[in-house]
């Protein structure tokens, strides 16, 4: 077997020093080895998106990184937004809008929605529609996951126009 | 006491109630198969056939064996002890396949599992994966449904005498008089290929041993937790005293999670032998491949009607590609005979007859897919419908309305022996035909420069909430009819209900609660709805075919009327009055207009733990168990509009508007009602306009990654318009029906109604979906062609 290699990664602003196989996807290494199961994998080939995470900000398919490649990085995870009692205002509105049903997909339309929210306009329904396409449900049939960001992108420009 | 105001208590039955599983859920703290982590599991590996059939020649475990991790390689005979996956049915013309948990001498689909490795982890797993070498000698193959159908085409199983498994037929009245007669008649074939379910959530089953009671727990992603147990118990020998199995959160199935699989049963068996905990997790080209699949039928149908539109007779050919096993429990026979059982649709046809045949293919088994059978046959018919409309020169909606069962027509047998009741047959047609504005529409239609564009109707009826005298798949020997419930108070006055029916994503923890609350008079959030986990109740199916909501919310009915007449009873006594003065309603039990009353913990300490305030025979254990049956099922209706616009350059075809009328009687919670009827709806889409599992001449899947098997993204789905109609309660408890599937059943043929009229001027018809740009550029060079000969 390969040999271990070293990596420095902070996920959800907790430090890890870990030895890790060079081998070993992001996913596999958040899910297995850190316990973050929140992180799903729906198909290991970067086409569902249920795998995705922040990286340093960015969303990224932890299926599609090997656990080395987190080197140096600042890692967010669903874990890392909001607790059971007291969500983030991303979880709260899919809540309401009613937008998960089995919840599999879930964190990585979330972490999803929190890299748009931050980087584009939406303006119309189709932009929320297209900037979604990355990630697939096949439970809500997405209206109401559209409704929820909608939701969000209102509460948004509400807050930078004052 | 006079003078009082009836008492009205709080409503949550109708509720958009936030739901009480979404805070784990949102917040990474679901707890799905693949989640679990126990000490020293071992993990599953398989090795799968790559060749559709064949004989096995050698298979060379070696190298794999001394692995570093590896725990065991493990192939056919190292089950030996384990019979074969076979699924009964007292079906006449059945035959049964015999499937062994690894393939034996032969392969007969690839995918098929064939060697099992256990290894310290699933890297290592799948390192010996690699390194096994099987020999295979590969046989002729009849990969198509119609040429395995042939006498002459070689056979899958050499033990049976065909590849027909089974074959049924429907007669009622005399249809070839009644076509011969009719004034005009409407034919054609129809197709629909196959789908696979895509639960996001890929099959996942961890098996885990406890040696301090020398048991298993199976925590599987199933949404038949209770059949899983009973057949893997029977298989294994065990029973519930040493084997549960537990179903947390489920990431979606749509049915592909609803059969038995090789892989569970492996699964359990080398941790039961092995006194260790073993884990399989399948990866997505795994589930693609080796999960039931689904539809692949073809149709040829005759519609005979008179000069005023009315049907007089239809006619039906069913062949159904089912696959290399029939399937357990559901049998071979779920999906084409419900093809032929629910043909006739929400229609008066006096005649009807039908063929049904499923044929074994080298493919994987098709099992229950959400709509499970309807949707092919609402294809066929509402196509015909549309094609007998446009002879006679009627709208759509016409046509429709002089053949849809009347309201005081109910009930209604049709010609396969199912019996509509009541339902919002007309009343749907007419909102959807109101919602649509089809007099704006008539010059979009008409201008065919820019864009075809085109309307499409459907309407179909289904039956849903089945019990025990209906069989949910022919002829199959299990009641899937009854549901159990345990209610309970307990000391510290809280509620929980237990169910045996689960959930995998049907939000049944709160809707289940909403019931509960709303009869007991305390709030929503008070019910603990425990579910998924055999050992805690005696006997249960599973959540499938539309059953939950009907069975399961009929039985947290029952069982809470009977506990609140315990809790009443107590009441009384406290209170020195009649137990039918007491009410209750947000958490208290009262007398109205008076001081009396007390709240749940208070009740429950006079009960459980005071022994001075009641006498000892009136401290009864505040806990109700009752099942429910509800004998036959219930009907549920809709029409779905569909609008298309098609590019005339690129040929894409852009659904532009979806538009659904439903009746799904009393609504337990509206938004997760339109959260269902907006997710069948987009596997309807993905059915009509994507999905397409393909297969080449050599049965190889040639679409085994979500690349290649196209399912419906955001940008691919409209906005889901939903309206529901009322139009009578059904006389069952809760006054519910089943709606989970419908949005499936009916969103592909009105789709493929629309794409047809938006071709009316090419004079080309679409009865084969998915209907794909490439496709649809096939179908315009043919009649191009056709054009092109007929002027020569
Ligand atoms: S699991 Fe990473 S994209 Fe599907
Ligand atoms: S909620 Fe089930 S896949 Fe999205």
């Amino acid at each position: 077997m390969n040999g271990m290699t070293h990596v420095t990664v902070t996920i959800n602003n907790e430090r890890h020093d870990v030895k890790v196989e060079p081998r070993m996807l992001a996913a596999d290494f958040l899910r297995d080895e850190l316990g973050l199961t929140g992180t799903h994998v729906g198909c290991e080939h970067g086409v569902c998106g249920a795998c995705t995470i922040l990286l340093n900000g960015a969303s990224v398919r932890s299926c599609l990184l090997l656990a080395i490649q987190l080197d140096g990085a600042e890692i967010q995870t669903v874990e890392g937004l909001g607790g059971v009692r007291e969500m983030h205002r991303i979880q709260a509105a899919f809540r309401e809008h009613h937008a998960l049903q089995c919840g599999f997909c879930t964190p990585g339309f979330l972490m999803t929605v929190h890299d748009i929210l931050g980087r584009l306009p939406l303006r119309s329904d189709e932009e929320i529609r297209d900037a979604l396409s990355g990630n697939i449900c096949r439970c809500t049939g997405y209206d109401h996951i559209v409704k929820a960001v909608r939701s969000l992108v209102t509460e948004r420009d509400k807050v930078t126009n004052q | 006491m006079t003078d009082t105001l009836p008492y009205i208590r709080p409503k949550y039955i109708g509720q958009s109630i936030q739901r009480l599983e979404d805070s784990r859920l949102l917040t990474g703290r679901g707890r799905y198969t693949a989640d679990r982590k126990v000490p020293r599991m071992a993990h599953l590996a398989f090795v799968r056939s790559d060749q559709a059939y064949a004989r096995i020649c050698n298979i060379d475990t070696e190298e794999a064996k001394v692995l570093t991790g590896v725990i065991g390689v493990f192939t056919a005979s190292d089950f030996a002890h384990i019979p074969d996956i076979t699924a009964p049915s007292k079906m006449l013309n059945y035959h049964a396949t015999f499937c062994p948990v690894l393939a034996r001498d032969f392969v007969r689909y690839v995918g098929e599992p064939v060697v099992a490795i256990l290894a310290v982890n699933r890297y290592v797993a799948e390192d010996a994966a690699a390194l096994i070498e099987v020999d295979y000698d590969p046989r002729d193959v009849a990969v198509t449904a119609r040429a395995a159908s042939d006498p002459t085409a070689p056979r899958l199983h050499d033990s049976l005498e065909s590849n027909t498994v089974c074959s049924r037929q429907f007669l009622a009245g005399d249809c070839a008089t009644a076509i011969d007669a009719a004034a005009h008649v409407v034919s054609g074939q129809f197709s629909m290929t196959r789908k696979t379910s895509v639960s996001i959530e890929p099959r996942a089953y961890v098996a885990e041993y406890e040696s301090d009671k020398d048991m298993l727990t199976l925590h599987s992603a199933t949404n038949i937790p209770g059949i899983v147990r009973d057949e893997i118990g029977r298989l294994l020998g065990l029973r519930g005293n040493k084997f549960r199995v537990v179903t947390a959160d489920v990431g979606g199935s749509f049915g592909g999670k609803g059969s038995l699989y090789p892989e569970e049963v492996i699964v359990c068996d080398l941790a039961w032998r092995l006194e260790r905990s073993v884990k399989y997790v399948s990866d997505r080209m795994e589930d693609i491949i080796a999960s039931s699949q689904a539809f692949g039928e073809e149709v040829e149908a005759t519609l005979a009607f008179d000069e005023n539109g009315h049907f007089i007779a239809l006619k039906a050919d069913i062949l159904g590609d089912i696959g290399a096993y029939s399937i357990y429990p559901w049998t071979a026979a779920l999906e084409p005979v419900q093809v032929a059982s629910f043909m006739p649709g929400p229609y008066r046809i006096p005649h009807y007859s039908a063929t049904v045949r499923g044929v074994c293919t080298p493919k994987p088994p098709t099992g229950p897919y959400r709509g499970v059978g309807r949707p092919m046959a609402v294809l066929a018919l509402e196509r015909l419908v549309d094609k007998a409309a446009s002879t006679l020169g009627l709208s759509p909606t016409d046509i429709r309305r002089r053949n849809l069962i009347k309201a005081d027509e109910f009930p209604h047998r049709i010609g396969s022996g199912i019996i509509w009741n009541r339902s919002g047959f007309h009343e749907c047609l007419t909102a959807a035909e109101d919602a649509v504005a089809l007099t704006a529409l008539q010059a979009e239609r008409a201008d065919r420069t820019e864009k075809w564009v085109g309307i499409g109707f459907a309407s179909y009826a289904e039956l849903t909430g089945i019990g025990s005298r209906i069989a949910v798949a022919p002829g199959m020997p299990m009641n899937t009819g009854a549901e159990t419930a345990t209610i309970r108070i307990d000391a510290t006055g809280a509620i929980s209900a237990v169910f045996a029916i689960s959930s995998h994503g049907q939000s049944l923890e709160t809707t289940l609660a909403q019931i509960v609350a709303e009869e007991l008079g305390v709030l929503p959030e008070d019910v603990n709805v425990i579910q998924g986990d055999t050992s805690l109740t005696p006997h249960g199916t599973g959540t499938y075919a539309s059953r939950s909501a009907v069975i399961g919310g009929g039985v947290a009915v029952n069982a809470t009327r009977a506990l609140l007449v315990k809790v009443k009873r107590v009441a009384a006594t406290l209170f020195g009055v009649k137990p039918s003065d007491i009410q209750t309603g947000n958490g208290n039990i009262f007398v109205p207009n008076t001081n009396y009353s007390i709240d749940f913990p208070e009740i429950a300490r006079v009960v459980y733990s005071d022994m001075s305030t009641l006498p000892q025979e009136a401290r009864v254990t505040l806990e109700v168990q009752e099942t429910y049956d509800p004998i036959f099922g219930t009907t549920t209706s809709a029409t779905h509009v569909a609008i298309v616009e098609i590019d005339p350059e690129t040929l894409y075809i852009k659904l532009r508007r979806l538009f659904v009328a439903e009746d799904c009687g009393r609504l337990i919670n509206p938004l997760v009602v339109d959260g269902q009827v907006h997710g069948g709806v987009a596997q309807g889409i993905g059915a009509a306009l994507l999905e397409d599992l393909k297969f080449d001449d050599a049965g190889q899947p040639i679409t085994a990654t979500l690349a290649d098997y196209r399912v419906p993204t955001s940008a691919e789905v409209p906005d889901l318009e939903v309206v529901h109609i009322e139009a009578e309660l059904p006389d069952n408890p809760g006054g519910f029906r089943g709606m989970g599937e419908g949005g499936t059943i009916g969103a592909p043929a009105a789709i493929a109604n629309a794409v047809t009229d938006a071709l009316s001027h090419l004079g080309i018809e679409v009865n084969a979906l998915p209907i794909t740009p490439s496709k649809l550029h096939a179908l315009i060079a043919l009649r191009q062609d056709e054009i092109d000969r007929s002027n020569e």
